[in-house]
This record gives structure tokens, sequence and C-alpha cells, in this order.
């Protein structure tokens, strides 16, 4: 099992170098001089010397890589060229926003998919099964970007319960709650899908095991199947979990936008705006690797609960 | 020599008449009423999208100051207008030719690719194996919206740009699947007496392993194509994709949202055209996996 | 070949009276599979499939291989047939150099040995009609399609399968017995003179196995075929084999005609072989010492004789050194010092 995790940590380490040059080569990739890409136009003549001396234009493109690399390596992700401000102190700012939202609703997906999953295994072919498939059909089918503002639609402005945009700055932990609502909601709903579709089909795989099926066939109460088919269908739903909290991290983009949520998402659609090269690769390059070590994290802790993946 | 005494031959008649494995996946698909009913929705849409030109009763970009925001029902526009006073359903009908090719090449694409190199990767194995796999995991670091904004938001908006992006994003997923596929068929004991009888690598692939490869890969890109569609609608929702004035639902959606407060019917319309074509795409897919999963 | 002998497939011509060169002779014959594994993935340790395997197979006999599962059977059968390249070692067939020959030739060669697989589910392409399959072999050689098929169907008829009711099937309709004469049919369709049978019954009830045995033994005496026959099922290889192969953990262990094996087996592992099949035999029952324990892992094999672990008759000697082959009867040969 250690073997297994070692050589799992060392593939991530490709991983993350060749994710951090797909993220270097947005500046390439962008139309024009890479020096407009990372620097306002009415910039001085002074500032976009001390720039290209900085990112190494004139030299080889393996070593402004490298060399780029290892500013990032020290926490250095370069200026926004809106505000001119640091993009890391940006970054760090919306990180937590975007992860309380990540969280927040991977874990109201988690509640409802479980639930709706179980319920659905053990009605197999009932009207609840077919409702539950229906919501895992619609979860994963449905913009999750359109349903956010059909909840503005109906809560906000129809109904008034709940406020639209923004976190409340300064408005206390209840202002909070209720601004983080909705975006939760929009949020939950790709995850709450996928989460319901696997809890089903691993509480099915359960049940039609020869053991349980032999359990229920000596008349062993519903609650003793109950509680055996969740322990054994466990590990498969935790992964799922921890997969969907990293899509979560990426996939809050568009929700964010919608509820102008301060969160790396919307700090991302500001600099799409503003076509601001350096936000867009600071934001992309962090979610990446939390992605990256997140996916790690899910996978080790899998070999910890089922040695039997490591043989793979 | 018969030390044995022979037996009754052990063949039951078989009643029904044989049927290609396809023509067996088609007979199923069309006895599954979702699928049939999706199929139906996805029908209609494909043609709106292709008759707009002559389906539309104004010009998609004309709009008329005063006639701004009007209600489903308006005299003369059966689904209103939109916030510069253009025929919503005019505009629906165009956008969906936008989302549709932004949903769909990118999946075929992939598809395309996607099959070339992970069958390759798989029958070859080895370093090249190795090179196209670790490359393929490199993309796999960016949860799909993310990398589909990486590649977009650095080339700028534009319909090329988004099919490039979203090309990008799909053609590892296929990959994936493609060279697991062929790495199980490929040890299976046919490939090997087929290698007996003197075959080349080539008619191998063509007769042996493409067709029992190509309906797993088939069946995971029809599942991606409502990704694709929610994904490009998402991209020129951010002013990534399609560039105004052109109809797109995503587009057609960032627009109409501050509008809300006004009429809150007409700006969530376009968002219910990529709810339900998203939808069709994805219960045909389910229909499609379940009907070619005839072998015991 | 005269067609008295082909008649006589059950008892085969005593190798030591042919004047005939063999059709297949494999000397030295070597495969080692490496095991990967750790942070690095490198070679920790090999899997001895197949360890200096020689031998030689007349035309029109039926040579059987026997041993338990793990003993480089069936990785020996796809060895002969370069389907997987040796580590060292040579296969001649007919003369012609098997391991060295250059694409064109090796592509005429395969013409003249075919293999039937084990697994009749794994072994048919699900996307094919089975006279698609049979007639793949021939399109591959550069027959016409029109001809192909008919061929095909006619050598479907020969195997027990009515081409006008199967030839337009699927292999997923067929039961395991059809799907064994389609791949018998497939080997066949190409005319060749040996057939290497990897387990061909050993996946089928006992009714059918009888069926599909005595098809084979009537397509040899039909077609003059020359066999190899691997199985671990003792009491089919004593029943179709002249001549019988015993291994042990990729090694020869014993070599001689069935008979002889059957009356008088002398390596210990081929003795505790025959006590341990069921026999309808009284006079066979459980005199000798029967086997003990499971076979060692081929990766990691005993030194000197590899079956000295489970021998009731290990000595001393036995872990120094192999025990080379040695005579011990008229065409009878044992790697075991108890006869040196």
């Amino acid at each position: 099992m250690w073997t297994y995790a070692g050589r799992r940590l060392l593939l991530a380490i490709p991983t993350l170098l060749g994710a951090s040059i797909i993220v270097f080569a947005m500046v390439h990739l962008a139309p024009g001089d890479p020096i407009a890409a990372v620097m306002p136009a009415e910039s001085s003549q002074a500032e976009i010397e001390a720039t290209k001396k900085a990112y190494g234009f004139d030299k080889p493109l393996a070593v402004q890589y490298l060399v780029w690399l290892g500013r990032v390596a020290q926490g250095d992700l370069g200026r926004s060229i809106a505000t001119r401000r640091a993009v890391i102190l940006d970054v760090r700012d919306s990180l937590a926003n975007s992860l309380v939202l990540a969280l927040s609703s991977s874990l109201l997906a988690f509640g409802i998919g479980t639930a709706l999953g179980l319920l659905a295994a053990f009605r197999q072919g009932r009207w609840l099964d077919k409702a539950a498939s229906a919501i895992a059909v619609i979860g994963v089918s449905v913009p999750h970007y359109w349903a956010g503002i059909i909840l503005i639609i109906v809560f906000s402005v129809w109904l008034n319960w709940l406020p639209a945009m923004g976190a409340a700055d300064g408005g206390g932990p209840l202002a909070y709650l209720r601004h983080m609502t909705l975006p939760t909601v929009a949020l939950a709903l790709i995850p709450l899908g996928v989460i319901t579709r696997v809890v089903r089909s691993a509480a099915l795989d359960v049940l039609n095991q020869e053991f349980v099926l032999a359990l229920r066939a000596k008349g062993l109460a519903a609650r003793r199947v109950f509680t055996h088919v969740v322990k054994n269908s466990a590990p498969q739903i935790f992964t799922v979990l921890g997969l969907q909290f990293g899509f979560q991290l990426g996939g809050s983009v568009l929700v964010e936008a919608v509820f102008s949520w301060p969160g790396t998402g919307y700090l991302l659609n500001l600099a799409i705006f503003q076509r601001d090269i350096p936000v867009l690769q600071g934001v992309i390059l962090v979610l990446a690797t939390f992605f990256v070590l997140l996916n790690l994290a899910v996978d080790l802790l899998q070999t910890l609960v089922d040695p039997r993946i490591a043989r793979h | 020599m018969a030390v044995v005494t022979a037996l009754p031959h052990d063949a039951e008649p078989i009643a029904h008449a044989p049927m290609s494995y396809w023509r067996a996946v088609g007979w199923r698909l069309a006895r599954d009423p979702a699928t049939l009913v999706a199929g139906a929705v996805l029908v209609c849409i494909v043609l709106a999208a292709l008759l707009a030109p002559w389906l539309a009763p104004y010009d998609p970009s004309a709009g008329s100051i005063r006639l701004r925001l009007a209600p489903v029902g308006a005299p003369g526009h059966v689904l209103g207008t939109d916030e510069q006073g253009r025929d919503m359903l005019s505009r629906l009908l165009w956008g969906g030719r936008m989302t549709l090719v932004a949903g769909l090449t990118p999946v075929l694409v992939a598809l395309a690719l996607g099959t070339v190199l992970g069958v390759l990767a798989g029958y070859v194995g080895g370093l090249t194996n190795t090179l196209v796999m670790r490359t393929m995991d490199v993309f796999y670091a960016f949860p799909a919206v993310l990398l589909a904004i990486a590649i977009s938001g650095a080339l700028g908006p534009g319909l090329p740009n988004t099919l490039l992006s979203l090309s990008i994003v799909f053609v590892p997923r296929v990959v994936r699947v493609a060279e697991s596929a062929t790495v199980q068929v490929k040890g299976l004991e046919y490939i090997a007496a087929a290698r007996a009888s003197g075959s080349g690598v080539l008619p191998i692939m063509r007769h042996h392993l493409l067709a029992n490869v190509l309906g797993p890969i088939l069946v995971f890109a029809s599942t991606q194509v409502s990704l694709c569609i929610i994904l490009a609608a998402g991209l020129s929702f951010l002013g990534l994709g399609v560039t105004p004035p052109a109809a797109e639902w995503g587009l057609m959606l960032n627009t109409l949202r501050q509008s809300i407060y006004v009429n809150a019917i007409v700006p969530a319309l376009p968002g219910v055209a990529i709810f339900v074509t998203s939808m069709a795409f994805n219960l045909l897919s389910d229909g499609l996996r379940d009907a070619m999963e005839i072998r015991a | 070949m005269s067609a008295d002998n082909a008649m006589e497939s059950r008892n085969n011509r005593d190798p030591r009276v042919s004047a005939d060169a063999p059709l297949l002779e494999a000397r030295g014959l070597r495969k080692h599979f490496p095991l990967r594994g750790g942070v690095l993935q490198r070679t920790y340790a090999w899997v001895r499939a197949v360890d200096d395997v020689s031998f030689d197979v007349y035309p029109a006999e039926t040579l059987g291989i026997v041993g338990e599962s793990g003993c480089g059977k069936s990785t020996l059968a796809r060895l002969i047939l370069r389907l997987i390249e040796a580590d060292a070692g040579t296969v001649r067939f007919d003369g012609q150099d098997v391991r060295g020959a250059a694409p064109p030739q090796m592509k005429r060669l395969r013409r003249d040995m075919q293999l039937v697989f084990q697994d009749p589910y794994a072994s048919l392409n699900p996307r094919l009609t089975i006279e698609d399959a049979v007639a793949f072999s021939l399109l591959v050689h550069g027959t016409r399609a029109a001809e192909a098929r008919e061929r095909a169907r006619a050598l479907l008829g020969r195997v027990g399968l009515d081409p006008r009711l199967y030839g337009r099937r699927y292999a997923h309709e067929l039961s395991g017995g059809q799907r064994q004469r389609v791949n018998i049919a497939r080997a066949l369709v190409l005319d060749p003179k040996l057939l290497v049978l990897d387990e061909p019954v050993s996946a089928l009830d006992k009714s059918v196995q009888a069926q599909v045995l005595n098809l084979l033994a009537d397509l040899k005496a039909e077609r003059a075929l020359t066999y190899v026959f691997i199985s671990h099922d003792l009491n089919v290889i004593e029943y179709v084999s002249g001549r019988v192969m015993v291994m042990y953990l990729g090694e020869v262990v014993e070599t001689g005609t069935a008979d002889a094996l059957a009356q008088a087996p002398k390596h210990p592992y081929t003795q505790a072989l025959f006590a341990s099949a069921p026999s309808m035999d009284p006079d066979r029952r459980m005199d000798r010492p029967p086997i003990a324990g499971d076979p060692p892992n081929p990766i990691d094999p005993p030194s000197g004789c590899r079956f000295r672990t489970r021998c009731a008759f290990a000595m001393e000697q036995c872990a120094q050194a192999p025990p080379a082959l040695r005579p011990v009867g008229p065409g009878h040969e044992a790697a075991c010092y108890l006869f040196s």
C-alpha cells in the first residue's frame, strides 16, 4: 500500500508541472504581444522594461517558463492589469469564499443525494425510485447558472425572502448565511444528480450481493440490512463526494458570476471582462493545484479504506 | 474409432431471425419510451435550428426601443421581446444553431481524435502509451469548466476559440475511455486468434478491435454532449463565446439577466432551451447505453 | 503419410521407429515474465513460465501436454506459434526457423500452424457472424470474399453447424460446445498441418467434451493433422494422446507414450498426477503417494528439482542441481534422480 501511495504522489508531480505549463502558456496563447497580455496599455516605458526583465520575454520559452515557475513557487503570481495589486492577494481573499460555497453545496448535495439514492435502491422500480432517477437526470442536465437565475427570480424578486447578490460584507454571520443560501442550492444541483445516481447503484450492488440476499432470506430486520448496505457502499460514496467537492471549486465560476459572490469565480469573471490575464492565470493555477491535491488525497484515503485498490 | 458413443447434438434450434448487433440496438432503442420522447424533442430542436431563416418571424438582430421586454404572448411576439426589443422567438431559433454547433462539434472532434489517440496508445502500449496517457493526465488537473475558461480566457471571445477550448476539454476524456477499452479488448483471445491467422495490425484493428471498442466510446461520447452544451452556453454566458449581437442561448441569458426585475419570464427562456436540449441528450445517451448492454 | 496411419489416430506410431523428420522441433524454449512494482515500477522478480523446454512433434501424432494450471502450458502454446516472443531457444516447423522468420515468411508459416483457444467466449469476436469469423483468416491470405465465405460455410457444416442455420449467427447465440466447433473451424480453414489445442474442452460439460473430442479425432484422421493437445485433465490427455509430456512449473519432468505413462509413470510428480486423477479403474486407485500441498510459486521456484518441496522421495541431491531428462524405458524419459 505504501508503494502505491508513493507512486501516486510521484505521479502527481508531472501532472502539476504539466498544469503549470498550460497556465504559463496562457500568456502566449493570448493574441498579440505577450507584454500586452500582462501590462496595462497605458504603462510607462520604464514599467514595460522592468516587466520584460522580470518575465524574461527576450529569453527562450523554456527559460521563461522556469523563471516564471520560480516566481510562482515563491508565491509571486504577478500583478493585476486592472488594479496593479499582487494577484496572490486577490486570490487569497476570494478563495475562502469559494471554499465555503464549495463545501456547503457539497454537503447539501451529499445529504439529499445519499438519502434519495438509498431510498431509491430500497424501493427499486417503485415511484420513489423513478422520482429519484428523474431528479438525478435533471440535476446533471440543468445549466446551473440558469438555475441560479431562476432561484433569484423566485426567492428574491417574487417572494423577496433572500438576497440575490453579494456576500453581505460586514453584515454579520446571519446575513452571510442568508446570502450564501441561493448560490449553495444552485451549485448543489449537479453533485446532487451525480451522488444520487452513484449511491443508488452502489446500494443496489450491495443489495444484490449474495450475502445480503442471504441476510434478507433469513428474515433479518430491514434495519440491519440497511446498516449493512450503508457500511459496504460507504467507500464508493465518499470517493464521489471528494471528487465532486473538487469539481465544485471550478464549477462555481458560473454560479458566482450569477450571484456576484465574491469568490474565485467572480474574480475570474472580472478578469475575463477586463482581459486581465495575470489574474486569470493566478486563479486557475491555484484552483488546479487545489484540485490535483484533493484528488490525490481522495485516492490515498481510498487506499487506506480499501487496500484492494492499490493492487491495480 | 468412436470410443464414446455419439450423443445428441448440443444445438437447440434458435427460433428468432438473426439480427446484426447495431440493428438489435436500434430495435431496443425504438422500444424505450423515454428515448423516443427525447429523440423526438431533439429532432424538433435540430429542425428548428436548421430552418431558423424560414421559421423566424423577425430579423433576430433588429430591435425596437419602444418594444423592449414585451411579455410572453404580446401581439406579434409570441415569446415576447428582449432588452433591446428584439423578437425572442426569432432569437431562440437562431440561437439554437450556435449552441448546437458549439455543443456538438467539440464532442465530434474529441470522438475522432480521442479514438485515434486512445486506440493507438492502448494497442501499441509501452512508451507510446505512457507518453499519451501522461499528457492527457495533465488536462485532468483542471475541472472541465476551469480548463475551458483558461484556454478561452487566454484566446479571447469568439466561436472558433470556444470550439478549440472545448475540444481540448473533451479529447482527453475520450482518450481515457478509448485506451482502457482497447487494452481490455486487446487481451481477448479472438485478437490472438486473428494474429495467429497471420493477419497484420490494420485488418485486426479494422475488423476485430474497432468494432468492439467503438460501442463503449460512442456511449461515453454521447454522455458528454449534454455537458458540452452546458459548457458552451456557459462560456458565452461569461462573455467568452459568441460575441454580440449574434444570438446564442448562453449569451442571451447573460444580457437578459439584468431585466428579471422588469419581466421575469422572458429572461428565463434561453435557459429553458439549454435545459431541454441538454436533458434530451442525456436521456438519449442513457437509452443508448442501456440498449447497447445486450451481451450476457 | 499413409491413410492407415491417419485412420489409426488413437494408437500413434512409435517415434522410435519413425523415419520421418519431426514436423515441429522445439529446443531450449524459455520465457520469463517480469513483475514490476514499487514506486518506480522496477522489475523486482521474474515469473519463470517456461524454462528450457525441448521436444519434437512428429507428423500425424498427437502430443499431449499435461500439468497443473500455472505450469506454463498455455505460454508454451503461444511460444510455439510465436504469438509471444521467446527469451531463448529455437522452434523449427517443417525445417524452417519460426523465431527468425521475417514477416512475409511468418505469414506463410501461420497458414500451417493454428491454435484453438480454451475460452469459447473470449475467443470469438462478438461483432462478427460466425461465418465471417471463420472466413476472416482466408481473407487475410488473399482469398476472394465469395470463395472465402463458401469455404467457411462448408467447414462449418463439417464441424456440425449447419451453415444455413448458424452461418449468420453471432457467437453469443451459440452454446459453449457450438462456439468451440466454430473455433475449430476457424483454425482449420487455412488447411494447417499442425493444430495446437490449448485446453479445448476444459470449459465444456462432460457430455459436450466427448462430442468435441470425437470431432477432433475424426478431423485428424480425415485431414492427416498433427495435434499438440494441452490439458490439465489427465483422462482427456490419455484418451487423445499418443505421446505425453508432463510439465511442472515451467519444466518438462517426463515424456513417454501414453500407455507407458499410464502403466508405469516414473517421475514422482507423474505418479502423483495419476494417483489423484479420478479413475474408473479399480486397479489404479491410490497405491501411490498422493501429492502434498499446493504448487510453489513460479515467481520463486525451489532450487534444484522444482518438485522436491512436494515430493515424497526428496533427497539431499535434489536441492542442489536440477535433474536432466534421462531415458527410463523405450521412448520414455524422466527428470528425476531416482533413475540416475
